[in-house]
């Protein structure tokens, strides 16, 4: 079991589902268990029902139409099912997607999977602040180009892409526009009409829903976008994703999307206070490298690389009592240091330093100031382990050390 | 990751972090590791020239947390012992010592080389 004062700083993996949510879901089990498929009797009407009102919550929460919005189980699966979904069924007008090097594994996995199938994928590059460069995003378009995946905000550092003006781009050259919206949605305000977006993937997690519920928006007017399902059966959705759909979840994602309606503005704001205090406070320690870009960002995240000392290590000094994220390799399951510090220009070395901290709807201040001070101490305990931060204290130049790499 | 009992008390309270004066003709230095890969580990011993058992050992390491288990655990077993008894230190008595996972395994070999290392050292300046 949990202990109670474990503080919980990784927002951006998953959130606890709010109350709110879980009482909402409650009568679905066992009460309300029906089929939304079922036409003809009382129990499919009142899934039915349910869906339908958690799909407008959903879709008002995003800008869309309540028909715009296609169930899923996660926001993986909405992005294999729109990636594939618009290469296949726009393949006569051409095979050219273009994304980032930046993008989630859901989206750079899918389009890897494309390559092998025959399409073509240009993965732009992100300047040092983790955002794609308009004009070499308008230079890679070409008459083949069929489909333009560039997410919201970055999972690891929370950068914000600027999403009107890709839009803007796509429009102009007629491409689809698709973004992943896994981390912006239920955080920021969004309006996929007057931004622009096509398709956005999002996922009910991420925003104090349950797991296991995703969505798919897929515009249906100007442009009237389709795509190919990648999952046959009974027709469901549209026919754009067959399955039984999963009623309880969907009551919990839209709970969770009408709380998140609600409670945004106030959130955002008080969860930004906390973020850039807690992110300061940390920058006051010798040699802390900042990760990302200070305006366009999500308010909850911060991305800090603690020279000298490696991620997993240093949580190890307080995984006790805190839960966040590193980029180094330790912790990750390919053993390779975070690819998007990377992918920012970051050596191995910073990526290997990297803790990603991811505040949320239940943190607290007091549960702030409790980690920095956790952190702090952390960080100073592993720098007196470090051979290298002894070395760089002694005014050796790392870089000029001949090391046994291994 | 789930970490033995044993690792982590290594982890917890490191023995024998710390420096030797690199200088002294019976300290034998080794750096292995880059900071690029994640791990660096310098491991010192102190040699007593009238026995050739190795009096005092000292690590410090950057790295995740086995890392500094084994190096931890490297410099206990290290103490008391001849070069040859140190020599003989094979990388997998450290993996089934920490139950090391085998992802983990790197660490160990890492370990291994830095007692290598300051063997080679120590023999190289004293000419042996």
């Amino acid at each position: 079991m949990l202990k109670e004062n474990l503080i919980y700083l990784d927002n951006s993996a998953t959130t606890p589902c709010d109350p709110r949510v879980v009482e909402a879901m409650v009568p679905y089990f066992t009460q309300h268990f029906g089929n939304a498929a079922s036409r003809n009797h009382p129990f499919g009407w009142a899934a039915e029902g349910a869906v339908d009102k958690a799909r407008k919550q959903i879709a008002d929460l995003i800008g869309a139409d309540p028909r715009e919005i296609i169930f899923t189980s996660g926001a993986t699966e909405a992005d294999n099912l729109a990636i594939k979904g618009v290469a296949q069924m726009y393949k006569r007008k051409g095979n050219h997607i273009i994304t980032a090097e930046t993008e989630h594994k859901a989206v750079l996995d899918t389009c890897k999977a494309l390559e092998k199938e025959g399409c073509e994928v240009t993965y732009l590059k992100v300047n040092r602040q983790g955002l794609v460069d308009l004009a070499e995003l308008e230079a890679a378009i070409k008459p083949t180009t069929i489909l333009v995946s560039l997410m919201f905000a970055n999972n690891e550092i929370g950068v914000v892409q600027p999403m009107r003006q890709i839009a803007e781009i796509c429009e102009k050259h007629q491409v689809l526009f698709m973004t992943d919206g896994t981390q912006a949605v239920g955080k920021l305000p969004i309006n996929v009409k007057e931004l622009g977006i096509h398709l956005m993937a999002f996922t009910a997690h991420k925003m104090y829903g349950p797991k296991g519920v995703g969505a798919l928006y897929v515009s249906r007017k100007s442009p009237r976008v389709k795509v190919t399902s990648q999952m046959d059966g009974g027709g469901h959705e549209r026919g754009m994703r067959s399955g039984t759909l999963n009623v309880t979840g969907i009551v919990g994602f839209g709970k969770a999307a009408e709380l998140a309606m609600q409670e945004m503005e106030s959130e955002a704001s008080r969860l930004s206070e906390l973020r850039d205090y807690m992110e300061n406070e940390l920058m006051k320690i010798e040699e802390v490298v900042f990760n990302g870009h200070k305006d366009f960002r999500m308010p909850h995240i911060t991305n800090l690389s603690f020279k000298h000392v490696e991620g997993e290590g240093l949580m190890m000094t307080f995984n006790e009592q805190v839960a966040l994220s590193s980029g180094s390799a330790c912790t990750s399951a390919s053993l390779e240091p975070s690819y998007v510090l990377k992918a920012l220009g970051l050596g191995d070395d910073l990526a290997h330093s990297s803790l990603r901290i991811s505040l949320g709807r239940f943190t607290t201040k007091e549960e702030v100031d409790k980690a920095i001070e956790l952190i702090a101490n952390g960080v100073h305990h592993m720098r007196d382990l470090s051979p290298i931060w002894e070395m760089y204290k002694e005014g050796i130049d790392l870089d000029s050390v001949e090391w046994q790499e291994h | 990751m789930a970490y033995s009992e044993k690792l982590l008390n290594h982890f917890k309270n490191p023995q024998n972090v710390g420096s030797l004066d690199k200088e002294k003709k019976n300290v034998g230095t080794g750096l292995v590791g880059a900071p690029e890969c994640g791990d660096v580990m310098r491991l010192q011993i102190e040699v007593d020239d009238a026995s050739g058992i190795i009096k005092d050992a000292k690590f410090k390491t950057f790295g995740c947390g086995s890392a500094i288990a084994s190096s931890s655990l490297a410099t206990e077993w290290l103490k008391g012992k001849t070069l040859d008894e140190a020599e003989g230190i094979d990388n997998m008595d450290i993996v089934e010592e920490l139950e090391l996972p085998p992802v983990k395994i790197h660490c160990s070999v890492l370990a291994e080389d830095a007692i290598k290392s300051a063997i080679s050292d120590y023999k190289s300046k004293n000419a042996l």
